[in-house]
């Protein structure tokens, strides 16, 4: 039997879905044969067959956004074979930019190709470099100013056709400038490489929406932190009574600048090492405002080496005001208060040395600290000074913790200006922070039981309906956290 | 008048910096913010200099003890601002000879670039070496085992140190695959993963939270001291 014959009879089977071995029962013992050959004569027609380009391409606005992401759509060919289509890359236009530097990539690569060829030649090299450029130059042009250019396309998305639901595909295109405008066009890809492309799309431009809808989350917890905090500052001052632990690298601030006012030396602050706009440094400085005022009601003395000369204005300011809230305005020395260099490691050999010389009785390290917090802190210690620390830079702790007498962690920083003040405005600030500490510890405990229970679930491979609920609550835990 | 202002300021930069997070429109006015924020720290800088020369010209007029540091601190800060300003010895930009003067400050080759590169730079180096030294003597006196959570303290830090050192594997390379997890190489991994990163998470928690709630005092005109109201 021929193979067309067969192939026929295979076709005609699974066209009309009736068995073929009935009428021809003589051809029985070739069944499996037949349908074999027809179904391997299928595939290599769809195989073969070239992809046929999407239809209908266009595109959209990502509402809620910043305008870096449009959508496209395109609708599957209708005629396209059954296997035809493995996957549909999305291209977007090249910018100005792109193209230029691709045209300086592919310039590039044609010089050293040449050079290589010229090389290999036995041309000497310097004339090889100068027809080497030239080669370059005229195989990659320059464009003349003004005149149309070729767009240009950058693969930017691939959606494998299993993907696409229906008739209709849909891709997001991210990452892409706002202010730029952007082509795009759709490829369907064949299993063999082969692809066909769509027609370009107009010119279009992402909008920035008027809200970031994928924040909505962060929206979220600030609200309801920053509310808690108002809500509690409202209740403070209200009448409400606020109690907040007791901190004792705080109420050692008195002690220590009374040990320096009996030893007659002066107290050293340093309010880290970073500018004004790191939230650090103005906790810094409100401690300061704090101690300042301390040191001019004993009649001590302050050194304030700063390494931001923004930093040294914040700072004196803040010192002046405490001089003259403890009615000794006179004993203010601005000079104390002194620029020193922003290099890190400048700064630490005039605090250093500075510390060694003059031995202050009382170091305070407030603010943004990096590795320079255990070469202080440790100069310090070897002078026998009283040492209060404070940095929200967890990796410098441990530091603080093992070279200073007493150190203000983390969030407790934060708090020592308004634990100081003693106001009830600002202790309620701190208690409304407590709120926040609260979710935060919800969210851990639901987190954890959940993933237990899922790992439980699918170990023994019962109640898995509570598995996939409980993972959905993990889900949605993460997404609301990491948006 | 002189505190209100500025208080304002910081609260409408604040909020929009905070705004610009979530309305797209407003990214811009972030980005301003943030760049009069670096000029108003490039006008500081003339502060900050008018200061080092007070401080050094009046130690220097006044015969303080170590006044002679005092002339090498004003010696090298003319040089280099002088070096820096006038570009010396800096090689030729690219828009040479059309555009004098258009090679970087900071191009290699030139005067200012030898300072870094020959000067400061070792020096800074030199300093960040004696740190090694300062751990050493801050972690002898850390780990004394005075109490409990000290001996706690010292016994882990025992089992990182020897997990992350060729030691760990000769002690312990030999312990059974069953109980592999108590390799000290493997140990010390499991500490500084679970141990280490709850506790450190726990901590940045709370710091995120602190952050907050301190930007909200500023922003809203709770705690002034920073701006020399003192209350």
């Amino acid at each position: 039997m021929s193979t067309e014959r067969t192939t026929h009879l295979a076709r005609n089977a699974l066209t009309t879905g009736r068995s073929w071995t009935a009428r021809a029962a003589p051809l029985r013992r070739w069944r499996g044969a037949a349908v074999a050959s027809a179904a391997l004569t299928l595939a290599v027609s769809a195989i073969a067959a070239p992809p046929l380009p999407p239809q209908d391409v266009r595109v959209f606005d990502v509402p809620l956004d910043a305008g870096g992401a449009i959508g496209v759509k395109w609708t599957v060919p209708v005629d396209a074979p059954a296997g035809s289509i493995a996957t549909f890359v999305i291209r977007r236009s090249m910018t100005d930019a792109e193209r230029s530097s691709n045209r300086l990539d592919q310039r590039k690569t044609a010089y050293e190709t040449e050079l290589a060829r010229l090389t290999a030649e036995g041309v000497a090299p310097e004339s090889a470099k100068t027809q080497a450029t030239m080669f370059a130059q005229q195989k990659v042009p320059t464009p003349a100013e003004g005149a149309a250019q070729e767009p240009g396309w950058i693969d930017v998305s691939e959606v494998p056709a299993s993907a696409v639901a229906g008739s209709d595909g849909v891709a997001l295109v991210k990452g892409l400038d706002p202010e730029q405008s952007f082509q795009f066009l759709v490829v369907s890809r064949g299993p063999d490489g082969s692809g066909a492309a769509s027609a370009p799309t107009a010119q279009v431009r992402g909008a920035p929406g008027l809200f970031m809808g994928k924040r909505s989350f962060l929206l979220g917890w600030i609200i309801f932190i920053c509310g808690a905090v108002i809500a509690y500052i409202l209740l403070a001052r209200s009448g409400r009574p606020m109690k907040i632990r007791r901190i004792a690298a705080l109420e050692a601030v008195d002690e220590a600048v009374g040990r320096a006012t009996e030893m007659g030396r002066p107290v050293l602050f340093i309010p880290g090492i970073q500018d004004m706009d790191n939230v650090q440094t103005i906790a810094g400085i409100t401690v300061l405002a704090r101690v300042a005022k301390t040191v001019a009601e004993y009649d001590a003395t302050i050194e304030v080496p700063t390494a931001r000369s923004l930093a040294m204005q914040a700072a004196r300011e803040a010192v002046q005001a405490s001089y003259m809230q403890a009615g000794r305005s006179e004993s203010f020395n601005p000079d104390a208060i002194s620029y020193i260099t922003d290099e890190q490691f400048g700064f630490v050999a005039y605090v250093g040395g500075r510390m060694v010389r003059e031995k202050p009785a009382a170091c305070f390290y407030m603010g943004c600290f990096y590795a320079e917090s255990l070469i202080l802190a440790e100069t310090g210690n070897s002078i026998g000074a009283i040492q209060i620390a404070g940095t929200a830079e967890s990796s410098q702790l441990p530091f603080f913790v093992a070279a200073c007498d007493y150190t203000l962690i983390g969030e407790e920083f934060f708090a020592a200006s308004a634990y100081l003040s003693g106001e009830p405005d600002q202790i309620g600030s701190i208690k409304g922070q407590d709120i926040g500490k609260a979710l935060a510890i919800a969210v851990v405990i639901v987190a954890s039981v959940c993933l237990a229970v899922a790992a439980v679930v699918e170990a023994s491979g019962s109640g898995i309906a509570i598995g996939i609920a409980a993972e959905s609550v993990v889900a949605f835990l993460r997404m609301a956290l990491t948006s | 008048m002189k505190r209100l202002i500025p208080l304002w300021i910081a609260a409408i930069a604040g909020f929009t910096v905070i705004a610009s997070n979530f309305i797209p429109p407003a990214m811009g006015m972030s980005d301003l913010v943030t760049e009069m924020f670096s000029v108003l720290a490039a006008v500081a800088y003339v502060l900050g200099a008018a200061s080092i020369a007070k401080v050094h010209l009046s130690k220097l007029s006044a015969r303080r003890p170590g006044w002679g540091y005092s002339i090498v601190t004003l010696f090298c800060f003319t040089a280099t601002l002088v070096v820096g300003l006038l570009k010396v010895a800096v090689p030729p930009g690219p828009r040479s000879p059309d555009l004098a003067f258009s090679g970087s400050y900071s191009e290699p080759g030139g005067a200012l670039w030898w300072i870094y590169e020959y000067a400061i730079s070792p020096i800074t180096a030199t300093l960040f070496a004696l740190l090694a030294f300062y751990v050493a003597s801050a972690a002898f006196r850390a780990f004394r085992a005075k109490n409990l959570e000290a001996a706690l303290l010292l016994g882990t830090a025992f089992i990182i140190l020897l997990g992350r050192t060729a030691a760990g594997g000769y002690l312990t390379g030999w312990f059974p695959e069953e109980i592999s997890g108590l390799r000290l190489e493997n140990f010390s991994i499991y500490i500084m993963q679970v141990f280490n990163t709850a506790g450190n998470r726990a901590i940045i928690i709370g710091i995120a939270l602190g952050v907050a709630a301190t930007s909200l005092r500023i922003l809203l005109g709770i705690d002034r001291s920073y701006l020399g109201s003192g209350d």
